[in-house]
């Protein structure tokens, strides 16, 4: 002990030369119960017979189960994957088998289950070969982070933020620091690990650094209470620039924000995080197990936990597979049962009890404390605050722990973020000192995560009255619009109405010219354009039409088409042209293109420029169309019995004969056209006749479908209509658009369609 | 072992409200031995009557309200009733111990809801009730005896009967009541205090007072006693008797005859008391640092304020009074400064 002593102040005085230390406000001075643990040297537990690895060992998303029950794992064999950004993997430590996948009990302090694999060893240990790397220096940064990544590294001192989310940071480092504190009573995992493997340590320091662009300062910082971990550094650190640092005690001077002022002078601001003011800051076993994971490529699979207590028959700090039960950690160390007050994982400042001893060992467990009656009392029943304000001077945070107390009791959530109780770190300081014994934390916990609740639920609310907001906005826009439309109609009609009044007075019809009147020579340079425009698509639709035919392309009918519209458009050009400039000084109605007589004048000309067959086929259509017309006329007379019945069926017979007389006329022409396209059609090497054929063909096998390969293929469209819209259904969901709902509906509809169509095959098919 | 499932920390430092109530009590002490050296067996019947009292109204109240009578062994009522003992004449009529008690026990404390909930130091509460109710009563100041059974226990019953029952010539003024007296009638204070004043006497409190209030010295060795244990801080005690002394020499400074020194102020009345055991109640004080210094400020400034110009002689149980109710409003904008945030609660900046 006068050793310890002795080394005790030594290190006092060197820290003291080396770097300035700042102060921490409040802070507690618990009975440390460190040297119970340290008494044993390092050991190992025996592999386990069963491992329970929780899904969410980590802060973040749960990892993604990779493996099947009955599915033969091996150590160090990745079995569940980081899901998203913030998340980790899990690797099995033992060879074995997997039994379940299930929610089982796992160490949080909710109490919750959570999702869970369970290994049954078989005693094999037989492990995945792992890729050691000697020269990741030389590594691209990224490629090294990415194998801290995969091997599931996170932050061991407590909190397990994912490692390599913490090394990909942004912004300029200047501050590398190594937390060695551990204010926490009774834990001593980190003190051993820094006696037993100071070297790899600081290795893994330099890589940190390295990683992080070398920053100027980087310093294992830890409490004055490790003389042994301290002089193990110190050595280990002669020639690098990493600085071992220790500092007195108090409780939380390990806390991240914390260690942070101890050793900068700087607070993390509220809100941001230590990065924002160039820190990172790193737990000795994490720096530990990200060295390993590069230099050897190991797995996060195993670490250091201190068991102790005065329930135990002996106490100290063991390597444990993760994932291997409380329980066997426990009968390892003689855990007498009814001895214990309680079963705490975790610090007795912020570690939970524990429900059960089935709990796992998980990748943050740093402690396991199986304490006596007389270590732990069962705790003091509460009693009513008096105000000594014993709490806000024990407070790290600077907080007023007995306003939010008050606030809290009142559910006053406003009250409570307005006294910053989200900047409580929950270290557990307040509760400590309160002489009344009040569980201040536990009120603080219970009301973040009510305000928690409530914020989430108001966004939740505030989502929807936006929709709603939004719903009733575009139902009003559509209404207003049909209104204003139906006003527009009624004026409008009201217009015309006026109109023909006024035109039934005013005799001359030319009076109601158009306002948008254009001179005669305006319009005479239009049309010119007009023809000159419809003559260079005529030239290029021939050109057109000339290549198809001398290529044998398909579109021979489709450019001869094209070439007769064209021939159409600038025969129509030049009518219109032509009649401008035979009555120059013609009122701009005669001029106007829309008008009937050009109209009537350019169809002829078009009607002649067919060809006899055509102008037949023409003939005949409008005439079939003109006797529909006619015949429905007569029926409506007569079935009102109109005096004109007769009249018209007059009409009706005149057009009939009419009718009849064109389609024996187009009969014969069609036959004379027949007999001179027959022998080229019959040429094997026309092209045209071919892409003819093609089609035929086509339609024929369309024809020739049974109706049981029409409703596979209908259902197969419908299948990928289906997908399609399920696809923009679930990004309107995500995007929580109003379209929802609809999108729903139809894919609903398409649904049924296919139900039903696949009913439909289901019949033909005996 | 049992199944607890309770939230973190799961350590505490053994402190506790009975703990602490019983440590102030234990440095009140040594000053309520030597009242009872100096004023007799009578002060001891005054001293157990006022005490029991306060019990007494307290376990009431406790029943009255449904409350567990375990909350009697909290200790409250037994310092609240210490106080008030030792801040009222030692021969008071056993009415006006009686009569105090149930003022600050009911009044002070229970009606406000309990331990924790008042607003004004209770013994204080019931001291000014007293002086502006009873003001005779409250001024008829038992000269230090020179036994302690001066008066046999019947004698000394029959004194806490009635404060007419006290013989000729067992009465006198305090200092700070003499010194009133006398600068009414136009004397020259310097003159007064240079033949009656005795600085040494105030220290040890061979003097007459309240029955815990003469001996200086000895309420600062409790007081200090009670600083190394970490039950008050510093602040408080240090801001109070330093105002009142930075005040009382810059007028006796200005002018002597009128003006009593820092050395009178400080040791005289109910100051060092105040300073160190009233005005620290955790209870009715402000919980930041520097809202304590305001609070000791302000309680040293009114004191010195309503001893020298006021109608009483002493103002210690106005002024804690005065800053009590101010209180709440100190703890309004007297706030620690939130790590990450500056002084006005927005968070830090820093320029990288």
């Amino acid at each position: 002990m006068t050793a310890h002593a002795v080394t005790h102040q030594i290190i006092a005085t060197s820290s003291q030369s080396e770097r300035k230390l700042f102060p921490i406000p409040g802070g507690v001075h618990p009975p440390e119960n460190k040297s119970q643990s340290l008494n044993l040297p390092l050991s190992a537990l025996p592999a386990p017979a069963k491992i329970i690895l929780p899904l969410n060992q980590h802060i973040g998303a749960p990892a993604k189960p990779l493996v099947a029950i009955g599915e033969r794992v091996l150590k160090g064999q990745l079995v569940a994957s980081a899901k998203g950004f913030i998340s980790a993997n899990i690797h099995s430590s033992i060879s074995g088998t997997v039994t379940a996948i299930e929610e089982l009990p796992v160490p949080h302090p909710s109490g919750l289950p959570a999702m869970s694999i369970v290994i049954r060893s078989d005693n094999l240990d037989e492990s995945v070969t792992y890729e050691p790397c000697e020269n990741y220096f030389e590594l691209p940064k990224e490629q090294v982070i990415a194998k801290i990544q995969s091997a599931g590294i996170v932050g061991m001192g407590g909190a397990g933020f994912p490692t390599s989310v913490k090394l990909g940071g942004r912004g300029k480092i200047e501050h590398l620091i190594i937390n060695g504190t551990e204010c926490e009573p009774y834990i001593t995992a980190d003190d051993i690990l820094m006696q037993t493997y100071p070297q790899e340590i600081i290795e893994g320091v330099k890589l940190l650094a390295h990683l992080l662009g070398n920053p100027a300062d980087v310093v294992i910082g830890m409490e004055d209470n490790k003389p042994k971990a301290f002089t193990a550094l110190k050595e280990a650190a002669k020639g690098t620039n990493v600085q071992v640092v220790a500092f007195p005690g108090k409780y939380p001077s390990g806390g991240e924000k914390q260690l942070i002022q101890r050793l900068t002078g700087k607070e993390v601001p509220s809100g941001k995080l230590p990065s924002d003011v160039g820190a990172v800051v790193q737990n000795v076993g994490t720096v530990y197990a990200a060295y390993r994971a590069v230099k050897y490529g190991e797995p996060l699979i195993e670490r250091i936990t201190t068991v102790v207590g005065g329930a135990l028959q002996k106490q100290g700090n063991v390597i444990v597979r993760i994932g291997t039960p409380v329980a066997d950690a426990l009968s390892e160390f003689g855990f007498k049962e009814r001895q214990a007050s309680q079963l705490i994982m975790g610090g007795p400042m912020m570690g939970f009890t524990l429900e059960t001893a089935e709990i796992p060992i998980v990748k943050t467990s740093n402690c396991i404390i199986a304490p006596s009656y007389a270590e732990m009392p069962p705790v003091a029943p509460a009693q009513p605050c008096i105000r000594c304000g014993l709490c806000a001077e024990a407070c790290p945070a600077g907080l007023l722990p007995q306003q939010l107390y008050w606030y809290a009791r009142s559910e006053d959530h406003e009250k409570l973020q307005a006294h910053n109780l989200f900047d409580c770190i929950e270290c557990g300081a307040c509760s400590f000192v309160c002489p009344s014994h009040i569980p201040l934390v536990q009120y603080y916990r219970a009301s973040k995560g009510a305000i928690r609740t409530e914020r989430e639920e108001k966004a939740k609310s505030d989502r929807s009255r936006r929709r709603f907001e939004f719903k009733q906005e575009r139902i009003a826009k559509a209404e207003a619009e049909k209104e204003a439309k139906r006003i527009a109609r009624q004026k409008a009609a009201q217009e015309a109405q006026q109109k023909m009044a006024e035109q039934k007075a005013k005799a001359p019809p030319a009076a109601a010219a158009p306002a948008t009147a254009e001179s005669a020579e305006d319009t005479r340079a239009r049309l010119e354009r007009a023809l000159a425009s419809a003559q260079t698509r005529l030239e290029s639709a021939q050109a057109k039409h000339a290549e198809a035919v001398a290529e044998g392309s398909d579109r021979v009918d489709q450019m001869a088409a094209r070439v007769k519209q064209a021939e159409l458009k600038v025969q129509e050009a030049q009518a219109k042209l032509s009649e401008t400039q035979h009555t120059p000084t013609a009122s701009t109605v005669d001029t106007n293109s829309d008008d009937p007589v050009a109209r009537a004048i350019a169809k002829a000309q078009a009607k002649n420029a067919m060809s006899p067959l055509e102008k037949a086929q023409s003939n005949v259509e409008s005439l079939e169309n003109r006797l529909s017309k006619a015949q429905e006329k007569h029926q409506q007379a007569l079935s009102e019995g109109a005096d004109n019945a007769s009249a018209l069926l007059i009409g009706v017979n005149k057009l009939t004969e009419k009718l009849e007389q064109a389609r024996t006329e187009l009969q014969g022409l069609q036959a004379e056209s027949l007999s001179s396209t027959e022998k080229p059609a019959a040429a094997p090497d026309d092209p045209a006749a071919a892409a003819i054929e093609r089609a035929k063909a086509k339609a024929e096998a369309m024809a020739s479908m049974s109706p049981k390969e029409k409703l596979e293929n209908q259902i197969e469209s419908l299948t990928g209509r289906i997908a399609k819209a399920e696809q923009k259904l679930a990004a309107a969901q995500a995007e929580n658009a109003d379209t929802v709902e609809a999108l729903a509906l139809g894919v609903e509809k398409l649904k049924a369609k296919l139900a039903s169509t696949q009913q439909e095959l289901e019949q033909l098919n005996p | 072992m049992a199944i607890v499932s309770i939230s973190s920390p799961h350590a505490h430092d053994n402190s506790s409200v009975q703990r602490l109530m019983l440590h102030v009590c234990l440095a009140l002490t040594p000053c309520s031995i030597l009242g009872f050296y100096l004023f007799g067996l009578p002060s001891v019947i005054m001293f157990i009557i006022t005490i029991s009292s306060a019990l007494f109204f307290e376990s009431l109240c406790l029943k009255l309200m449904n409350r567990s009578q375990q909350r009697l062994l909290d200790g409250s009522a037994l310092l609240t009733g210490w106080l008030l003992a030792l801040s009222i004449p030692p021969w008071a009529p056993w009415w006006i111990s009686v009569g105090g008690s149930f003022v600050a026990i009911v009044i002070g404390k229970q009606l406000y809801g309990g331990i924790g909930q008042n607003v004004f130091n209770p013994a204080m509460l019931a001291r000014i009730a007293l002086l502006i109710s009873f003001p005779v009563q409250m001024t008829t100041w038992a000269l230090p005896v020179d036994t302690f059974f001066e008066f046999n226990f019947l004698e000394s019953l029959n004194i806490i009967a009635s404060n007419t029952n006290i013989p000729d010539g067992y009465t006198g003024a305090t200092a700070l009541g003499h010194l009133k007296t006398e600068l009414t009638t136009g004397a020259d204070a310097t003159a007064v205090l240079g033949s009656d004043f005795n600085a040494s006497n105030a220290l040890l409190g061979l003097s007459s007072g309240s029955f815990g209030e003469t001996s200086a010295l000895l309420i600062l060795l409790g007081g200090i006693w009670l600083l190394i244990q970490r039950i008050i801080s510093w602040h408080i005690p240090v801001s109070m008797l330093a105002t009142a002394a930075i005040l009382a020499t810059l007028f006796h400074w200005y002018d002597p005859s009128q003006y009593a020194g820092a050395l009178f102020h400080t040791l005289s009345g109910g100051m060092m008391l105040g300073a160190f055991f009233i005005a620290t109640d955790l209870v009715t004080s402000p919980s930041s640092k520097s809202g304590q210094l305001v609070f000791g400020c302000g309680c040293g400034a009114l004191d010195f304020i309503i001893r020298t110009w006021g109608g009483f002689p002493e103002g210690i149980g106005f002024a804690v009074l005065f800053m009590n109710a101010l209180t709440p409003l100190i703890d309004i904008y007297f706030r620690p400064r939130i790590y990450g945030r500056k002084i006005d609660g927005t968070p830090k900046v820093y320029q990288r």
